[in-house]
Formats: structure tokens, sequence, C-alpha cells
């Protein structure tokens, strides 16, 4: 049994007046203990909106709808009241954001923002807050944990503060951590060393992670198993060994070319997808990503793609798939 | 932090210089003075001219001013014209009164507009955001001595709920030591003597709040709201803190920054304008002499007064200053 188990999750945001927007529309997917699952698209694609509705984090508004069901081992993420979700938020499931700065507390000590976790989930206090406090900072590489502690956000540098944010994240030893595009502001070296450590904190401690990004660079070095998104779908899923070796799905084809290699030619173009993410069908019409897409066909209009499972668990949403050999495509 | 305190304070020096020259050449170069409020319809020219020569009025302005503030490093600010008591004495007495009024204002004004500001902007739209908005839009709107007059009608005259006007009932006969008669009471512990104080305060307190207590709110409610909006914010709710714990420390601390700033700069206009309030409630602070003071161009009494006003609002946004810098790592003192 997976520990978590996405199952047609749906967010929709409506508002008065505009038309109703399905940020999220039927995802499915799912998260073993200790695996690393990637969720990967272009902006607007619904990854991010995804993890803030598994955590319970959208606006509490009318107008927001999230339906489907996300089992986490055993309970229903969506259908638990706030103030158990409160519970399980940092302690079970704990979420790392994408820029550092401002996802951390401009007034606050480091050090109180670690300790508010331990404080809140593991009930210590005082001395022996602190103390734990500064072996997490020490675990995730911060040099001189007792001074950081007492240092506010701004004298941290920005792997630093985001070496904090992972400190607070793991704080409770959660059973699954949900990264939102962690390296997206970081400058590229320090990036390799984020991502680093996160594999590290997830092998030594077994805690699965959902790893959002749309860098699929990120998502070859890291993850088990990858669902590539489009328009609040999941168009492609596969472990990595397969993904890599014969993607499928057009969008994913067209995502893996896009990202600018160091080996092209001089004066060579960059192969972007045409068009933009806002040029989408809706799902209940046929493929979101037909008005993009270069093997449309007839069939593609009309009725949604359905899941095309094969024999290995790589599925895809596709009338018309890449064949599984594609010499031209193998070398990325 | 306390140099940075001393250095405010020294730099306060040069400040209250220049504006004790230009209030002395403003003040006595306005038409009339003293004399015409001392002999009326009835003054000679030479009779003038001999109470402007008793008063000193007739030499240079800078003889004049050199007096003044002569005086003034001795803490002396001089006896006033009309009363020809010393002024300090006056202010003793009288400043106190305004004091006490000006801080039951601003604990209604922060004590109800804090909480009330953030309660509308977790609402966003409710109808209690809407209803602080626009109640705090008519707040502003009303002048005060008019909402003054309605509350003393309603609440004191109607329903006796609240004494009519003074300080203090006379049957209770209270000692006065500082002459802020809460604290007296407190002192003394004459506790009947401090409540009755207390309730006193209350319907002045209520009229002189509504302008502060309004722009509180609306400060407030914007403030939280783009607090709420911030990335640190949702960090907190994804840690599974409390509610209480992302209010206080994570939402209101950061949100507090310009409430602060505007709580000092209204504290200031609160004091000066306190005038008309006690008028309605013949509150016994310094407004009505004030006002006789400026009809009769009584100059040390002017001076004195707007030196001192001059020298709160400073030390007011002195405490703001440092506040600010217990609150914000980021802009902290050295």
């Amino acid at each position: 049994m997976p520990l978590l188990d996405v199952r047609d999750l749906s967010v929709t945001f409506a508002r008065r007046g505009q038309r109703t927007v399905h940020a999220v529309d039927g995802v499915s997917f799912s998260v073993d203990a200790g695996e690393v699952v990637g969720l990967v698209g272009e902006s607007g694609c619904g990854k991010s909106v995804t993890s803030l509705a598994l955590m319970g984090l959208l606006p509490r508004q009318r107008g927001v709808r999230v339906g489907g069901s996300a089992d986490f081992d055993g309970t229903d993420l969506l259908k638990l009241d706030p103030r158990s979700m409160r519970d399980v938020r940092g302690r079970d499931i704990a979420m790392i954001f994408q820029d550092p700065l401002s996802s951390l507390n401009p007034v606050v000590p480091i050090g109180i923002q670690v300790t508010e976790v331990l404080v809140r989930h593991r009930g210590m206090s005082g001395d022996a807050a602190r103390k734990e406090a500064a072996e997490l900072l020490d675990r995730v590489g911060i040099p001189d944990p007792t001074r950081r502690l007492k240092e506010y956000p701004h004298q941290l540098s920005g792997g630093m503060r985001q070496r904090a944010l992972i400190a607070m994240a793991v704080a409770c030893r959660p059973r699954l951590l949900i990264a939102d595009e962690p390296t997206t502001a970081l400058d590229v070296t320090i990036q390799a060393q984020i991502l680093e450590l996160l594999k590290e904190l997830v092998r030594d401690s077994g805690t699965a992670l959902i790893m959002i990004t749309h860098d699929l660079g990120v998502v070859a070095g890291m993850c088990d198993t990858i669902n590539v998104l489009y328009a609040g779908r999941v168009v492609e899923t596969a472990r990595r060994k397969e993904l890599f070796a014969g993607r499928r799905h057009p969008y994913t084809v067209g995502l893996l070319a896009s990202i600018p290699r160091l080996d092209a030619g001089r004066g060579e173009k960059l192969t972007p997808i045409r068009g933009s993410v806002r040029d989408v069908l809706p799902w209940t019409e046929g493929c979101a990503f037909a008005p993009r897409c270069d093997r449309r066909t007839e069939a593609c209009v009309g009725e949604p793609p359905a899941m095309t499972p094969t024999h290995t668990g790589h599925e895809f949403r596709c009338v018309n798939p890449f064949p599984l050999s594609q010499p031209e495509e193998a070398r990325v | 932090m306390f140099r940075f305190i001393v250095r405010r304070l020294l730099q306060l020096v040069p400040t209250l210089f220049g504006l004790s020259i230009l209030l002395f050449i403003w003040l006595h170069r306005l038409p009339g003075g003293p004399e015409t409020a001392l002999l009326g319809e009835r003054g000679t020219p030479e009779s003038r001219a001999q109470i402007r020569e008793s008063l000193g009025l007739d030499e240079p302005l800078p003889i004049q001013y050199g007096r003044f503030v002569k005086r003034l490093v001795q803490l002396d600010l001089g006896t006033s014209i009309s009363t020809k008591r010393e002024v300090t004495t006056e202010f003793l007495q009288r400043f106190p009164g305004t004091v006490e009024l000006t801080i039951t204002a601003m604990i209604i004004a922060i004590g109800v507009g804090i909480p009330l500001g953030y309660l509308a902007a977790r609402r966003r739209g409710s109808i209690l955001d809407q209803a602080s908005v626009g109640g705090s839009l008519l707040g502003t709107c009303i002048p005060i001595f008019f909402l003054a007059y309605v509350l003393k009608a309603i609440f004191a005259e109607n329903l006796g709920w609240f004494p009519t006007i003074g300080r203090q009932d006379a049957s209770i006969n209270a000692t006065h030591i500082t002459n802020f008669f809460v604290l007296d009471g407190l002192l003394t512990r004459e506790w009947d003597a401090a409540a009755d104080a207390i309730w006193h305060l209350v319907l002045p307190g209520i009229a002189l709040a509504s302008i502060p207590l309004a722009i509180i709110v609306r400060i407030t409610r914007a403030s939280v709201l783009e607090v709420l909006g911030e990335d640190f914010v949702r960090t907190a709710e994804a840690k599974g803190l409390t509610e209480r714990t992302v209010r206080r420390r994570h939402v209101l601390r950061n949100a507090m920054l310009p409430v602060a700033t505007s709580i000092g700069l209204l504290t200031g206009l609160l004091l000066s304008g306190a005038v008309l309030t006690e008028t309605v409630f013949a509150f016994s602070g310094i407004g009505a002499f004030i006002k006789d003071a400026i009809s009769n161009l009584d100059y040390p009494v002017l001076m004195g007064f707007i030196m001192i006003i001059a020298v709160v609002f400073a030390l007011v946004n002195l405490l703001v200053d440092v506040s600010y810098s217990l609150i914000d790592p980021r802009v902290r003192v050295r």
C-alpha cells in the first residue's frame, strides 16, 4: 500500500463574473514510503496547487473547491478538519518552499523559527529545543549553528536560508516531504548542494519526497518515479529509467527537447514548445495539449484521452504517442 | 541602543531652539497684545504703553527672547500675564487632566483598533470587515465635538450611565498629589477616587479616540492583509503551528510596523486636539486655559505650551523609533 495515494484530485477557483479555473483537473499519483516522486511541468500546470491542496494550505474562501481524495496512511487528507490537519502539517508532512528569503519571517530569529516546530509537535521546550535546533542546523550543513540560531534571515546567505528551511521541515522526521521548486531561487552551484542535501536526508531517514519542479535535470538526478503534468492532469508517469529510455507523450518529449544544451552548436536555435500554456483545450473536449502538439490527429479532439497503461507501469495520456524506439531522442 | 537614544535627545536641543525662535517672532508679530485683553475698550494709548513697559514688551525682541531662554534653561516658563501665576504651576495643575484623557483615548484606540483591524483583514469581505471599513470612514468624518455632544446627551444625560462633566465627583474629596487623578487614587489607595476618575474619563475618552481609532483600524487592516499574503505566513502554516502562534509571531509582529508609526504621530495630535472634547465635558484639562491664552495673547503661556507639546511629540516618536527597532532587526539601531 502506498504512503500517499492521490486519486482524482481537482481544485477549481471560481470568481464571480469570471470563468471557473480548473487549476488541478483530476490528478492521480501515488508515493511509496521512502520514494522520491517528481511532479514536473511548466508554470501553470497545477503542480504547486496540487501540493498546497495536499497540505490544506489553499485559501479557505468561497469559490475554492477541492475534490477527489488523498489517502495518507489510511486517512483522507482532504477530509480532515482544519485542526487535525494542523497536527499533520509539520509533523507527518512537511514542506519546503521556493524562495527561501520570503519564506522566512524577517523579524524572528532563525532559532525560534526552528524551535517553534519542535515545541509544537514534539513538546520540547527551552534548552532541549535549542540544543535540538542546533543539531538540526548542523545536520543540514550550517556551520557554527549555535551562533546562527540567534541570527535573523537577512544575515544568512541564500543557500544557508534554504538549508534552515529544510532543517525546519525535517525537524519532526516527517514521513513525507514536499519540496516545491526548492532550488529555483538559488545559484546553480548552490542548487546542486541543496539537491545533494535533500537526497542525503531522504536516503538516511527513509522520508518520502515529492519533488515539484519544472527542471527535468533535477528530476533525472533524484526521482524514482516521475509524473509529468499538463493543464492540471498527469499526462505521463513512469519510473525514471523507463521515462528517459522512451518518452511517449509529445509534451514530455517537447519538455526535454527544450532544455538548452551546452554541446549544441553555436547559433543553433533552442527548441521551445510552440504556443503557451494558455492555448489549452478543456480536457472534456479532447487532449489539452492538442493545440500545441505536432503529432495532433483528428482523434485528439472530441473526447478526453485516457491513460494508456503498459506492462512496465509506464502510462501516458495520448492517442498518438511516440513509438517506443526514438533514435533521434535517445541522446537526451 | 542607549547611544541612539542619547543622540536623539541631543538632536532635540537645536530643534527646540529653532522652534522657539520662530514661535517667538510669530507670536509677537500677531496684531494686538496682552494689553488689549487686560484693558479692553477703555485703554488709552498711554495706559497701553505703560502696561507694555511693565511687562517688558517695549524692549527689542532679541532682548526679550534672551530673557525667555535664560529662564527656560532654569525650567522657568515665566508668569502668565492674565492669571499672574507661574506658568509651570498652571501647567502642573492642568496638564495631567489632558494627559490622562489622551492616554485613555489612545488605550481605547489601540485596544479596539488593532484587534478590529486584524479581524477585518482575516475575514476580508465579511460583514464585520465591511462594517469596520465603513465605520472607520464615518469615524474620521464626524467632528469630535459633535460626537462628544451626542455621547454626552445619550449616555450621560438620558441614560445616566456616565457623569456629564468634570474629572471627578467633588463629593469624593480625594487627595491629590500629582494631579493625575487616576494615579493619585492608586497612590493613596483611595480606590473609589481612582474608579470615579476613570468613570469620568470614559465618554470624553471615546469621543477623542474616534479619529485615531478609525485610522488605526484602517492601517492595521491594510497592513495585516499585506502580511497575510507573505510567503513566511504560508511557511508558518505549513509547520502546523497553532493559530495563536501564527497570529502573534508571524502576522501581527510584522504588521505592527506601520501601525507603530501612526500611533506615534496620532498621540502628539491628540494631546493638542483634546481641547474641544474638554470643553464639551467641562473637563478641567489644559484646553480652556490655552483657549483663553490664545485670545489674550498670553505669550509666556503659549510659548510654554507649544514647547511642551513639541517635546512630548519628539519623545513619543523617539519611543516609536525604539520600538520599531525592537520589532524589526533590519532597522536595528546601533
